[in-house]
């Protein structure tokens, strides 16, 4: 079930749009920020919002790499592999999350806490090598760095937030 | 109109109508442009790069599929820079092709392989691994192979803007752009193949076809499509007297490259093994396997007999709305004159005679509308009907029309019917509502306001909008039957232009069944068994005298068994005791019941005999579609131990004492030609596959009884006993989903 306060924002976001597919994208975010992914639920209430057929929004979620049809972990970590990234060490950094979450490209932990993906140009170069933790960033990175972060992350186990 | 454009394609001058695609131009001039993603008829794509042009004072090369001709252009097809281009574009969309030619389904028609053959280089400079992906079952008729896809978005466009079922989108970027169906793995549709049959590539394959043969290995026959009233060409792929595939493979008549999931897939019953192939005869109360002597000369025994002893019309036959016009004109001489009675009868589905009747009343027989009326009409009038369902290809073409060039489609439905999508006007009523609002159209009685939802109201509404219509293509369902089609005649008259109608009835030979007199009052041509002149017109072709009064309708019938009166009842092609509900109690009561089927249905398992007829794969003929227009059906191959009903005729005739001269169905059609009013037929129209419209013109009788007409509301999966033993439309689990529902 959609929860009435994603629904409320469904309709704010809508009447922003002078069309009303272009809200899709936006739509599809706030979806998959309450639930961790997009649900088949999600996918006709927007379709049905927007006036178009379900098989558009699935078209824009295979689109945009950021927006998944099946759970992931709490964590998603994006490494970026791309030119800036790949020069100053990104496929090293990529290499030691693998490890040590063991877990490769789009794979997730048997505990669903981390995800782990390879994506391409975050924008961030001037940070290089850097990553996506969900919708926070994380530049300059170092094995060091990474092992403190996905400590820390583990340590914020999601079961024990309220 | 406005002027023509006039350019230059490779030195040729060329003039064509202003708003000409470049690359149709040059198929005036013989230049062919290659393409994959233009498909004439759906909306342009320029996806995949394939029509490069030069256009000189344009920078770069040009898309021919999506440029518009300009006055004075100077285009060149054949440049170094264009070669070049083609050559590109091929290498990139061969870069995670597997090119698996030799294997593939699609080798020997593939659109790709051609391409390259003709403009290709013959190396790549990706030497990297090809990026795979394991082939998909979208659904048991559908399959999809993502490595042979080149994105050319056809099979999406033709779901979309033909089916209107957009049961396709693209999945995720890039390289690993992919086709994707509407409910994750799996597709929920009309199961059409449309998709199939326009992949240029092996991408999308056949569940029935694929991988069972090389297309140069079959023999190809048109034909016409056998399950609904529409009369869909086909062209049956078969090997050592197997079918395996259909599609309208010169896209030629009047459906192109139309065919619905029944005329794709659903001719499988023909291989079906539970097709009867040898006769039997119920002996001690069990039905045995017989040889066809015995088979005729018990059932010539007893017809004999109970002709002697209870006189003509203590016999009945029901005919068949799925045999040839041939068969159907041959029973009811074999009613009239060997059996001697009117006792004939089929199921009805819509209301011909009526509708001949007004027309021919009102002056008016040019006024039977057509297919092609339908895909040029301007307005199109829907009077109780689900086309989706019960005539897949008129929605196919409301469709084409409405959104070619804007055609007005008003609906009167009971239920929501999908084509409500086209509508410009819909009026839903009630139960017996179509009737009433034709009625208070012309003014003729009041409106029942409960049997329209939103009342007066929204009929008043309706009313006003129907009357900027003009040209009016009118189609009417079974709602409309007897004197209603008489009123609604009228009003469609009164209407500016040349309104024309059209009666919307079940199964592949409906019409033809009706047209060929395989009714109790009406003689071939629908005039009065009771007109003396037009009695006598075929008593003196036949050299028979023929029975002077009206015979029993079905339910008659069925009441005459019940009473006794009827001792005999032959049924060729029917299962009445299904359609009529004939139970097996009331059907024991006869003395003799003879049955020609291609299967054992409910009621060839009470028979007395049982016969097993040939299917419309293994004879010739015609058959009529529901708008009346004929067309030839050819021989594909032979089933052994079947006979066509036209054989099993000409031998019971035979043996009852009769010498009929048939030597063939052309025999039979040249008779009908001459004979049946309308029916005055060009043959060489009909030989080179044309559907050749008729005009029947006559004074029938009144409709007995309303109820006599009435249609099977099949879904789009269904056409009785011939779909009944389809594989492949009990196959998918859309088949399962009530009449009525939208994909
Ligand atoms: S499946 Fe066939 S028709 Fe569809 S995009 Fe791929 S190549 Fe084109
Ligand atoms: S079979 Fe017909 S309805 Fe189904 S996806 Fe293909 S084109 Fe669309
Ligand atoms: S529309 Fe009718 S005639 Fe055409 S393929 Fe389908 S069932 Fe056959
Ligand atoms: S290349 Fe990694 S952020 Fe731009
Ligand atoms: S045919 Fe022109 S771009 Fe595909």
């Amino acid at each position: 079930m959609l929860s009435d306060a994603l629904k409320q924002k469904f309709d704010a976001v809508i009447a922003r749009y002078p069309v009303k597919r272009s809200a899709i994208v936006p739509l599809l975010m706030f979806a998959q920020d309450e639930a961790g992914h997009v649900t088949e639920e999600a996918i006709q209430e927007i379709a049905q919002r927007v006036g178009v057929r379900p098989i558009e929004v699935i078209e824009d979620i295979g689109y945009y790499s950021m927006l998944h049809r099946r759970p992931i972990g709490r964590y998603n970590l994006q490494v970026c592999t791309n030119i800036s990234c790949m020069l100053r060490g990104g496929g090293a950094i990529f290499e030691h999350c693998s490890k040590k979450l063991g877990i490769g490209h789009k794979q997730t932990t048997p505990d669903g806490t981390f995800s782990l993906e390879e994506v391409e140009c975050l924008g961030a170069c001037c940070g290089a090598p850097a990553m996506q933790v969900n919708y926070d960033y994380y530049e300059n990175l170092t094995p060091e760095t990474i092992d403190a972060l996905i400590d820390g992350l583990r340590k914020k186990n999601p079961a024990s937030e309220t | 109109m406005a002027d023509p454009i006039t350019l230059t394609i490779d030195g040729k001058p060329v003039s064509v109508a202003a708003g000409t695609l470049l690359i149709d131009a040059a198929k005036q001039v013989s230049v062919e442009v290659p393409s994959f993603c233009y498909y004439p008829g759906l909306s342009l794509q320029g996806a995949c790069r394939m029509c490069l042009v030069s256009i000189e004072k344009m920078p770069k090369l040009q898309t021919a599929c999506t440029t518009v001709v300009t006055n004075g252009m100077v285009v060149h097809t054949e440049t170094p820079e264009v070669k070049n281009a083609r050559k590109s574009m091929l290498e990139m969309l061969l870069t995670n092709h597997p090119l698996d030619c030799p294997v593939c389904d699609k080798g020997g028609e593939c659109e790709l392989q051609d391409a390259v053959f003709r403009y290709g280089a013959a190396e790549t400079r990706f030497l990297e691994t090809k990026i795979h992906e394991d082939e998909k079952k979208f659904s048991n008729l559908v399959y999809y192979d993502r490595p042979r896809c080149i994105l050319c978005y056809r099979c999406i466009r033709v779901c979309d803007e033909g089916m209107d079922v957009n049961a396709y989108g693209i999945g995720f970027r890039a390289a690993h752009s992919e086709i994707i169906p509407n409910r994750g793995e799996h597709l929920e549709c009309e199961e059409c193949g449309m998709c199939i049959d326009i992949c240029p590539v092996g991408a999308l394959t056949s569940g029935t076809y694929r991988y069972k043969t090389r297309p140069w290995e079959l023999t190809y026959t048109g034909t016409i499509c056998n399950h609904c009233g529409d009369g869909c060409k086909t062209t049956l792929s078969v090997r050592n007297h197997e079918v395996i595939r259909a599609n309208n493979r010169d896209h030629s008549g009047i459906n192109g490259e139309f065919l619905c999931v029944k005329g794709r897939f659903g001719w499988d019953f023909v291989n079906n093994p539970q097709r009867l192939t040898l006769p039997r005869i119920r002996r001690n109360g069990k039905q045995e396997e017989s040889s066809w002597e015995e088979a005729l000369s018990l059932t010539a025994d007893k017809l004999k007999s109970i002709l002697a002893a209870h006189g003509p019309d203590s016999v009945a036959v029901v005919g068949s709305n799925r045999t040839t016009n041939e068969e159907n004109y041959l029973l009811q001489r074999f009613s009239r004159t060997v059996l001697g009675t009117n006792n004939i009868d089929h199921h009805r589905t819509a209301d011909f005679s009526s509708l001949v009747g007004a027309l021919t009343a009102a002056k008016a027989t040019d006024r039977y509308a057509t297919m092609e009326n339908i895909v040029g009409a301007k307005h199109i009038f829907l009077i109780g009907n689900d086309p989706t369902h019960q005539h897949p290809l008129v929605a196919y073409q409301i469709r084409q029309a409405v959104r070619q060039h804007g055609a007005q489609l008003y609906v009167i439905s009971q239920g929501d019917i999908k084509l409500r999508r086209q509508a410009a006007r819909y009026l839903q009523v009630q139960l017996g509502g179509e009737a009433a609002v034709v009625s208070a159209l012309v003014g003729a009685s009041a409106l029942p306001n409960n049997l329209i939802a939103g009342g007066s109201e929204a009929f008043g509404a309706f009313a006003e909008s129907l009357k900027s219509a003009v040209d009016l293509v009118i189609l009417f369902g079974d709602a409309i039957r007897g004197d209603e089609v008489r009123t609604m005649v009228r009003w469609g008259l009164s209407m500016p232009g040349e309104t024309r109608f059209a009666p919307l009835g079940d199964y592949a030979n409906s019409r033809g069944a009706a047209d060929m007199g395989m009714l109790p009052g009406n003689l071939p041509g629908y005039a009065p068994v009771t007109d003396e002149s037009a009695r006598r017109k075929f008593e003196s072709a036949w050299g028979q005298a023929t029975p002077i009064s009206s015979g029993l309708h079905i339910k008659a019938v069925a009441e005459g068994i019940e009473a006794g009166r009827i001792k005999a009842l032959l049924v060729f092609g029917s299962n009445p005791a299904r359609t009529f509900g004939l139970s097996k109690s009331t059907l024991a009561k006869l003395e003799l019941l003879f049955v020609a089927e291609l299967f054992s249905t409910e009621t060839a398992e009470c028979a007395d005999v049982v016969v097993p007829a040939t299917s419309f794969a293994e004879k010739s003929g015609t058959f009529t579609n529901t708008f009346g227009q004929v067309q030839a059906l050819k021989k594909t191959m032979r089933k052994a131990g079947t006979k066509s009903d036209l054989e099993i005729l000409l031998a019971l005739a035979r043996l009852l004492g009769h010498k009929w001269s048939y030597q063939s169905a052309d025999d039979v059609l040249r008779e009908i030609i001459a004979l049946v009013p309308g029916y005055a037929i060009a043959l060489p129209n009909l030989l080179i596959g044309r559907a050749v419209a008729t005009r029947p013109e006559g004074t029938p009788p009144p409709l007995e009884k309303p109820d006599l007409i009435f249609s099977s509301r099949d879904n789009l999966f269904g056409s009785g006993t011939l779909s009944r033993y389809s594989w492949a439309l009990n196959s998918v689990d859309e088949a399962r989903k009530p009449y009525g529902h939208e994909f």
